[in-house]
């Protein structure tokens, strides 16, 4: 045995193959022969590496971090994890070492394993600016190929306007440094815990047993000591060296992988990551704190993808802009309009009491104009991105085009993610600057703004004259909004749209809505509110809080029409349940002659499957209106729409036996869908699209007026993108042979039985056509490849087990195991609209897996 | 003599065990593809057209008449009870088939399937849409599942190139004229005895007796392309352990089980019958093995089997309930 070196308790590591480990004798940056514990996927093994990824763990942590990489990576993909001294089982060292000498070190370590292939570092922590270090190093002498560089919850700059991490200044404090890091496990064991519940006792004990005695962790004592908070600290001007050099690896490769909920390195960190390395691709892992290779799992495999894509190119698709236009005005209208017609009403506010307060065309634009040039004055940059908490209204709007006056980025956030949900999703867009009414300012001391954080009730004061009305445009492919919406499972990912699109968007709404100037919307919806002035339409914000679609009655919605002249209704189904729900009985018989002379010419319902049955009741309520139910999502809408008599048609033909889903109708001209069909295997294959009829698979679009790509998430944006130019929706369906779209449900919802794929929304179509059903679920149970179908049901009246059983598998269409009964149906809190069927599911496998 | 037996030739097929439901089955239909069948057993079978031996396979010095010329051997034979001593399981289930394997390659035997049990890998946990995981000796519940699995594993490592081993595993084998299984829930719930346990909601799988029968001649068929293998026999169509129950009941035109207990009353009611029983020739009415059985969820992976073997269960578990109906009202 090497001498220096420490016996390795393999037994108690669960995960490290005892293979991989070695000692190597390296000669230190003193002259000293030290000896480096590595893990090492390659030792002893003959089939040779075409790429070598050397691993920096951080401050406590030890190669142990990277275990899962070892075991995972594929035999052409070499992976090192080294122990730094005094760190997991290399050599203990009584003294405290600079960050110079640490990369030194790392140096002699490396060109000491005689890497051959090209490198690819990663670290974590404080292992970031040392690999980085050693990185610079080598592209400066050019001695090995750096095919990338990945970077894990690190930091190589304090930005000014934070303090640095509370947690780490704590244990730096004056007396508490040797008691919290050195005579005491609390950092040791700290690190783990910190990290979330989700790290397993054992995993955690792993991650501690080098660390057992105050003399196993004199380093991790110097580890903290040698964080150069202080400008005359001897590390300090390394690090800023090692900060500025980072315009080195503009031609490098790089990924940084992100734990958002890091106490340590917060956000902040990444965006000035981010700022100083503005070509590597980010994704954060939700939910994922300081140690994100321990609590998100998928960072392994999304790694190993990164790394093999390094040869044939970056993952990131960068969607081409095929605007032909060389700039976007989205403010077009609104001047064509305040010069056309200033008086007109551009948004029309309903109150109670037929209060209503108006702005015109003409007072549109000036408020915006004037705070646009505010937004100039108070530095706001084209390219910023600013975050409004401010419920949609005049206010709102003219901000939101204020902004892209000036060449900023909007990024909203829907109110139907709650408070916590609002916060997560908008410290993850990093916004820059944030206008919020007085009521939400002190969220927004949660959300790390480096720069302005402006009251609504500052406005006034915000705004600045505007003379020259300057026509202001920016380039077609720049950043013109980010979104967040609930999802109906896990939490919003903020979906890019860049200013071509948006304008693609509106053209799309314009042409297949035939909106003119005499149209007024009725923005029920809140997307609709921020479009009106994009469309050169006017719009009618009707008196109900937009955040809770239910709240809007049919007297609210009466008077929009009547009074504020309103001819087109957007509304999610909740919205419009509500009309119906909220309208006089004898409404059909007294106000038929009115209605026959209403405005409303169209109402749309969008969000979520609409049953036909409401619809036809909203028809009796308007009967002058037509009614179509678009298709969309987030990051694409509208895709095709429908109306009403058609799903009517459709129903009709496939007959009760044959429904095979929810139509959507055609896409819409400039739209194109296909089908990735479902491959006999588990899992979704890249076969290719395929627009030919009866074929069930991924719904996969394109549109001019799709979105960009999504935000900080380049692993969900690459599975988004597999197929070059199209979005993969998550939505399974089929194409008919006239050509329309059905939805069958989502693609996590698809059933993996040993038979096939099963879809779950034809079942429970089926299924709720029985007079006994009130409601029905699809879901499965089991291992994929061999689920078996579970339908759950709320009854309408008692029946017997059997014959519930019998009735459901005579008209299932699929084998069905068992039946299940429940109260009621877990719903989606947004729509009201959407089962959740994985609660459900995950309910009816506890259920049938009987007492564990 | 057992390679020269391929797959569509008349093979002379020795079945041990032949009594019960299972047994029967499968000597009918070696008997209907074709195959001479020849049965040993401690009682006649009462099969039409099989050549019959009395033979107690636990006594080394049976005959061995039975095993001259045989290609194929399906031993099924085996102590299922609950009660008993450990080394009556252990004579009965592992001694016999030691004995027997030895026996079947002196006398040439080509192919040796094998009627295993799904709890040899069974420990405690539900069985949710697994495949055949390696037998667990130790850590098997019982004498019979612990004795099952060290067979499974002696028959497997039997298996070479001129001795095909297959073990099949199925899972509650019922059909019409079953006085295990069946005879006895129909005869607990005529008394107004049966009961679910935690609502009887586990989701279990069972294989209607046909379609196991045809299962073990496939394999003996196929013995080549599964040899060393163990395979999931089951109708690959679970259910509650209620519906089960409510359906057999109905078959049975007897009263439907309404009651249902705690699981932990039904282990602790169990783990007292199985010590007070004691060594009585009748199993109790309840043990621990039982409750866990019918209180988790058991059900298989058989996508293996049917590849393998070129099987298909024909009879479905709603057809097999209507021919149960059938029998019981004759």
């Amino acid at each position: 045995m090497i001498r220096g070196a420490l016996e390795v308790p393999f037994e108690e590591l669960p995960g490290i193959n005892p293979a991989w480990s070695q000692f190597i004798e390296v000669v230190d940056y003193q002259g000293v022969n030290r000896s480096f514990h590595i893990l090492d996927s390659h030792r002893g093994s003959e089939s040779p590496p075409e790429i070598t990824l050397v691993c920096v763990h951080g401050n406590p942590t030890w190669s142990y971090l990277w275990r899962n990489l070892l075991a995972s990576a594929p035999p052409h993909i070499r992976v090192i994890a080294i122990d730094q001294l005094g760190m997991g089982f290399s050599e203990r060292i009584t003294s405290q070492r600079t960050l110079a000498e640490r990369v030194h070190d790392l140096s002699s370590l490396v060109d000491a394993l005689k890497i051959t292939t090209p490198v690819v570092s990663i670290a974590h922590d404080w292992g970031g600016p040392i690999s980085l270090g050693w990185v610079e190093q080598v592209l400066a002498r050019k001695e090995y190929t750096i095919a990338g560089v990945v970077l894990l919850n690190t930091a190589v700059h304090q930005p000014e306007e934070f303090s640095g991490p509370a947690l780490i200044r704590l244990a730096r404090a004056r007396g508490l440094l040797a008691p919290v890091t050195q005579h005491s496990p609390l950092f040791v064991r700290g690190t783990t815990i910190l990290s979330g519940k989700k790290i397993p006792r054992d995993i955690a004990r792993a991650f501690a047993l080098p660390y057992r005695t105050s003399a196993d962790r004199v380093s991790v004592r110097g580890f903290v000591a040698d964080i150069p908070f202080e400008p005359d600290h001897p590390s300090r001007d390394t690090l800023d060296s090692i900060a500025q050099s980072l315009t080195l690896l503009a031609s490098t490769p790089v990924l940084l992988c992100w734990g958002p909920r890091d106490p340590v390195f917060s956000d902040q960190y990444l965006r000035d990551l981010q700022s100083r390395l503005p070509h590597a691709l980010v994704h954060r892992y939700v939910g994922a704190s300081h140690l994100v290779s321990e609590d998100a799992p998928e960072l392994v495999p999304d790694v190993l993808r990164w790394v093999e894509g390094l040869a044939n190119g970056a993952l990131e698709e960068v969607v081409p802009s095929k605007s032909s236009e060389s700039v976007i005005d989205l403010g077009v209208q609104v001047r064509n309009r305040a010069q056309e017609s200033p008086y007109e009403n551009a948004i029309t506010v309903m109150g109670g009491h037929n209060q209503q307060k108006q702005v015109s065309w003409g007072l549109l634009d000036r408020r915006i104009q004037e705070f646009a040039a505010g937004m100039r004055a108070a530095g706001i940059k084209p390219g910023d991105r600013i975050a409004f908490l401010i419920p949609p209204g005049p206010e709102l709007i003219a901000l939101i085009y204020a902004a892209w006056n000036i060449g900023a980025c909007i990024v909203i956030a829907d109110s139907g993610l709650g408070i916590r949900g609002i916060i997560r999703a908008l410290r993850g867009a990093h916004p820059d600057h944030v206008f919020a009414i007085p009521r939400a300012m002190p969220i927004t001391r949660f959300l790390q703004i480096p720069g302005l954080r402006i009251s609504s009730q500052e406005l006034t004061t915000f705004k600045r004259p505007s003379m020259e009305n300057a026509v202001t445009a920016f380039d077609p492919d720049s950043n013109g909004a980010v979104v967040f919406t609930s999802g109906s499972t896990g939490p919003a990912k903020g979906v890019r749209y860049s200013r071509a699109r948006i304008n693609a968007t509106v053209n799309v709404l314009k042409d297949h809505y035939s909106l003119t100037h005499s149209d007024v919307i009725i923005a029920a919806f809140a997307p609709w509110a921020v479009f009106g002035p994009a469309l050169g339409v006017g719009s009618v914000l009707p008196q109900m809080d937009l955040g809770s679609p239910s709240s809007l009655t049919y007297s609210n919605l009466q008077a929009a029409i009547n009074q504020a002249g309103g001819t087109l209704l957007w509304a999610s189904p909740a919205a419009l349940r509500n009309v119906v729900e909220t309208a006089p009985e004898n409404v059909e018989q007294s106000h038929r002659e009115t209605h026959k002379n209403s405005p409303i010419r169209l109402i749309l319902s969008a969000g979520a499957p609409v049953p036909s049955s409401l619809l036809r009741s909203v028809t009796q309520l308007f009967p002058g209106a037509q009614l179509r139910t678009p298709y969309g999502m987030t990051e694409a809408l509208p895709l095709t729409d429908i109306a009403l008599n058609e799903i009517a048609a459709l129903e009709h033909t496939t007959g009760s036996q044959g429904s095979s889903g929810v139509p959507v109708g055609k896409p819409l001209p400039g739209v194109e869908i296909r089908i990735s069909p479902w491959s006999a295997s588990t899992a979704l294959s890249a076969s290719p699209l395929t627009a030919s009829p009866g074929l069930m698979g991924e719904i996969v679009i394109k549109a001019d007026h799709m979105r960009s790509s999504y935000d900080n998430l380049a692993f969900t944006q690459a599975a988004a993108s597999e197929f070059p130019g199209w979005h993969r929706t998550g939505d399974v369906g089929h194409i008919d042979e006239s050509g329309n779209i059905w939805v069958e449900g989502r693609r996590s919802h698809v059933i993996s039985t040993a038979g096939g794929p099963v879809t779950p929304v034809p079942v429970e179509q089926r299924v709720e056509r029985l007079p006994s059903v009130y409601q029905a679920a699809c879901v499965g149970v089991g291992p994929l490849g061999n689920q078996v179908v579970v339908v759950i049901v709320v009854l309408r009246e008692q029946i017997s087990d059997t014959e519930l059983q019998d009735s459901i598998r005579a008209v299932a269409g699929t084998r069905v195991s068992a039946v299940l009964r429940r109260k009621d149906l877990p719903m989606d809190i947004r729509h009201n609209a959407k089962i959740n069927r994985e609660k459900l599911a995950q309910w009816a496998s506890q259920v049938l897996a009987g007492v564990q | 003599m057992g390679e020269s037996g391929i797959s569509g030739c008349p093979m002379k097929v020795l079945i041990t065990g032949a009594r019960g439901l299972l047994g029967s089955a499968v000597a009918r239909e070696v008997i209907g593809r074709g195959h001479a069948c020849v049965v040993v057993q401690r009682n006649p079978c009462g099969v039409q057209g099989v050549t019959e031996f009395l033979d107690d396979l636990t006594d080394p010095r049976y005959s061995r008449q039975w095993i001259e010329g045989v290609d194929a051997v399906i031993h099924l034979a085996a102590k299922v009870s609950v009660t008993g001593t450990e080394s009556d399981f252990q004579r009965i289930n592992v001694d016999a088939t030691s004995n027997l394997i030895q026996i079947a390659q002196a006398e040439g035997v080509g192919r040796f399937v094998f009627a295993s049990s799904p709890s040899v890998a069974h420990t405690g946990s539900p069985l949710i849409g697994v495949g055949a995981e390696p037998a667990d000796p130790q850590h098997a519940r019982g004498y019979y599942s612990k004795t099952k699995a060290l067979a499974e594993q002696i028959v497997l490592d039997a298996n070479g190139p001129t001795f095909a081993t297959v073990a099949l595993r199925p899972h509650l084998v019922w059909g019409p004229g079953d006085t295990q299984l069946i005879g006895r829930i129909v005869q607990r719930a005529r008394s107004n005895r049966l009961f679910l346990i935690d609502g009887g909601n586990s989701l279990i799988d069972t294989c209607y007796v046909s379609n196991a029968a045809s299962a073990f001649v496939q394999a003996v068929e196929h013995a080549h392309r599964a040899s060393g293998k163990v395979l999931m026999v089951t109708n690959g169509e679970p259910r509650t352990v209620k519906e089960t129950l409510q359906r057999i009941c109905l078959a049975a035109g007897v009263p439907l089980p309404t009651r249902s207990v705690p699981h932990s009353v039904a282990l602790l009611a169990g783990s007292v019958l199985e010590r007070v029983w004691g060594n009585r020739v009748s199993d109790p009415p309840l043990t621990s093995f039982l409750v866990e059985q019918l209180s988790t969820a058991h059900w298989f992976a058989i996508a293996e089997t049917k590849e393998l073997l070129d099987w298909e269960p024909t009879v479905s578990i709603d057809e097999g309930f209507r021919l149960l109906r059938e029998s019981y009202s004759h």
